[in-house]
């Protein structure tokens, strides 16, 4: 498993058609279920890109190793604002360690 | 025989016909730049940008990168930048099309910089140099801000629209076919000119990781070489696809090393603590990966590069740098329980690649970065002849197929196509729907990487080469291919897309074998290590190896173009 979506604090951003996770992941891999929660078609599939995982407004999907390459359970969220991501790492130990980084400055754009 | 099941299916297919002045395929790095430049330069002309994914986050960028590869610090030109590309690469590149990125890096850079995309800064206000060609960037959001680039430019998107095929009217491309990825929708798309900015190939060979793991990889596996194979399809002729690229990486998350080996000056060294490169005989970036390769099958291995020279507080920022890029590899620290300065990380190569950013496989193109088919230009991983032009690089060529396409299109006219060729390319695109029982896509792709794995110079075979065995890899692949046209089976839009994905990809694995068996020398060590000639033989082989496919009869043609050279001064 890669990404894991927690289905208690996913809520398909409510009525939202496309939610930003099944809007941006590169593989188009993630979709809405029945129950109006995000859901990936085949875990095996999905790259790392972390593009979900930075999309979801209530922190519902982490990015993990699987366990062939060594994962034991560390996990990544990320928050959004406008201009910067905050990056919670969470180690096996229960720590954390937060980045938070500028992403974008002004520019024309 | 008439299918009436296959009609049925078809029958349940909206066909939604467009027309715009300029096509791009493809919104990564070099479509979404290429789009903006025609908008910039002329807003009047309608473009359109389909793309398999979202632009705000698809391709090789999805991540983000952490630097700009290709920027000529001071000091550094255009020729510089053209000897640098051609030392690395054994003599043997396009030095006209090397020359004309090497004269845009700057400027498209400066582009990037100024739509807000944090560049680092150096105690003078420059950019922060990374070494002599390379600058240090903040570029988790380079994807989203190249989207919004695009969006703000005024050119259309359609994005999950996957191309299937050139339309080709009267020796030239006017247009492609193409499928909603999610819909049951087929695209008929006229265009005056098209710019295919696909990138390059994932998933032809086994990647290091299988399974739950499989797609832990460096280049992204949703770049399958479709551009590749619709313009062999199409006639246009390819260049140098032996030219693999295979990266020296972070074992197992396959994560970039440039942040640790030339960011922060990590010593490579094998096992016993060596620095071994410098027993090879030169430091080029196939030589790292075939040293490293060697130094592992004399007993020397693991190879690693080694951080604990790093301070303490060094950590964080090594961590932060890779969250915006490959962020496996912060995971992967975690994991380990260790600081990045704790312990080396080990080093592997990676599955190889056809791209041409980093190697030079792809469309042999002209100087505007017209393919051989008219109307047809190619730009970024998807265009052969100009390794190393990476990020920047592919803005470069974006920018010159967009200029040059402009030109071409004064005058024309978008073609009507024939009701005939567009209800053969719809049965060719559904057929998989047609089949009660069959294979799925994804184990023709795992039949596909084995037979490169062990055949053509995969990973379990230290990338060596040697003609019995490319023969072997010939024969299987021509009745993979059979059985992928025959036995393919689907049962959704989704798997129709991977469908086609490895149709696409056993047409590029097909040529590229090609291109292995025919050059009869050894070139780019590991990319191209033909055991059975193990040296570099300037007096026959100073020549592009070119390949030409005819979709009448399937065969592959192989052709030499002469290499020529580039009077330049600094």
């Amino acid at each position: 498993m890669s990404i894991k979506i927690n289905r208690a604090l996913c809520n398909g951003c409510g009525k939202a058609q496309e939610p930003g996770c099944v809007s941006v992941c590169p593989g188009d891999l993630l979709f809405k279920d029945n129950e109006n929660r995000c859901a990936i078609r085949d875990a095996r599939d999905c790259w790392d890109c972390a593009a979900c995982v930075k999309e979801c407004p209530r922190q519902a999907i982490e990015l993990t190793l699987p366990t062939q390459i060594g994962g034991r359970g560390a996990s990544l969220k990320a928050k959004r604002s406008s201009n910067s991501l905050e990056w919670l790492l969470n180690y096996p130990d229960g720590r954390t360690e937060v980045f938070k980084v500028v992403v974008k400055e002004g520019g024309t754009i | 025989m008439i299918n009436h099941k296959l009609d049925a299916i078809i029958d349940k297919i909206e066909i939604v016909n467009i027309s715009t002045d300029i096509l791009v395929i493809g919104g990564g790095t070099a479509g979404c730049f290429a789009a903006a430049t025609i908008k910039e330069t002329s807003p009047e002309t309608d473009v359109l940008v389909i793309e398999k994914g979202h632009v705000d986050r698809s391709g090789c960028l999805a991540a983000g990168v952490n630097a700009i590869n290709a920027y000529l610090n001071p000091g550094e030109t255009p020729a510089s930048y053209l000897k640098y590309v051609r030392d690395d690469s054994a003599g043997l590149v396009r030095e006209d099309l090397v020359y004309t990125v090497g004269e845009r890096l700057n400027r498209v850079t400066e582009k990037l910089a100024s739509w807000g995309l944090p560049f680092i800064k150096d105690a003078d206000g420059n950019f922060k140099a990374r070494g002599k060609r390379s600058v240090e960037i903040v570029g988790e959001a380079i994807k989203p801000i190249i989207a919004a680039a695009l969006k703000k430019s005024g050119a259309r998107t359609m994005n999950r629209v996957a191309a299937t095929n050139f339309i080709v009217a009267g020796g030239q491309v006017s247009g492609v076919y193409a499928i909603d990825a999610r819909e049951k929708k087929f695209y008929v798309i006229s265009a005056k000119a098209v710019i295919c900015t696909t990138g390059g190939a994932a998933g032809i060979y086994k990647p290091n990781n299988d399974g739950s793991a499989r797609h832990k990889m460096w280049y992204c596996p949703f770049n399958v070489g479709s551009g590749l194979a619709m313009g062999l399809r199409a006639g246009a002729e390819m260049t140098t696809f032996e030219m693999r690229f295979i990266a020296l990486r972070i074992k197992d998350v396959i994560a970039p090393t440039g942040t640790v080996a030339q960011g922060v000056h990590a010593r490579q060294i094998n096992v016993l603590g060596e620095e071994y490169q410098k027993n090879y005989e030169d430091d080029t970036t196939p030589m790292r990966m075939y040293a490293t390769i060697e130094e592992n099958k004399a007993g020397r291995g693991p190879c690693y590069l080694d951080l604990t020279h790093l301070p303490a507080d060094y950590n964080p920022r090594l961590k932060e740098s890779y969250l915006s890029m490959a962020p496996g590899m912060a995971l992967k620290w975690a994991d380990s329980g260790q600081e990045p300065n704790e312990s080396p990380v080990e080093i592997c190569g990676s599955e190889p690649y056809i791209v041409g950013g980093h190697g030079q496989a792809g469309y042999w193109v002209d100087i505007n970065r017209q393919s051989t088919v008219s109307g047809l230009f190619a730009a970024g991983d998807v265009a052969g002849g100009a390794p190393k032009k990476y990020v920047s690089g592919c803005f470069a060529e974006g920018e010159i197929a967009a200029l040059a396409a402009l030109d071409y299109i004064k005058g024309k006219w978008p073609l009507k196509l024939s009701d005939q060729d567009i209800s053969e390319e719809l049965t060719r695109v559904y057929s998989p729907f047609n089949r009660d029982a069959g294979v799925h896509p994804d184990e023709f792709e795992e039949r596909l990487q084995k037979i490169m794995d062990e055949y053509a110079g995969g990973i379990s075979t230290n990338y060596e080469l040697c003609e019995p065995k490319l023969l072997l890899a010939r024969t299987l692949l021509a009745t993979l291919e059979e059985d992928v046209k025959s036995r393919l089976a689907v049962g959704n839009i989704h798997d129709l897309v991977k469908a086609h994905e490895i149709m696409d990809r056993v047409l590029v694995a097909r040529v590229l074998v090609e291109h292995l068996i025919y050059r009869k020398e050894t070139r780019w060590h590991s990319y191209q290590e033909r055991v059975d000639y193990p040296t570099r033989d300037d007096q026959r082989w100073m020549t592009f190896v070119n390949s030409l496919y005819d979709p009448t009869d399937e065969s592959i043609r192989i052709v030499e173009r002469p290499w020529a050279g580039l009077e330049v001064t600094s």
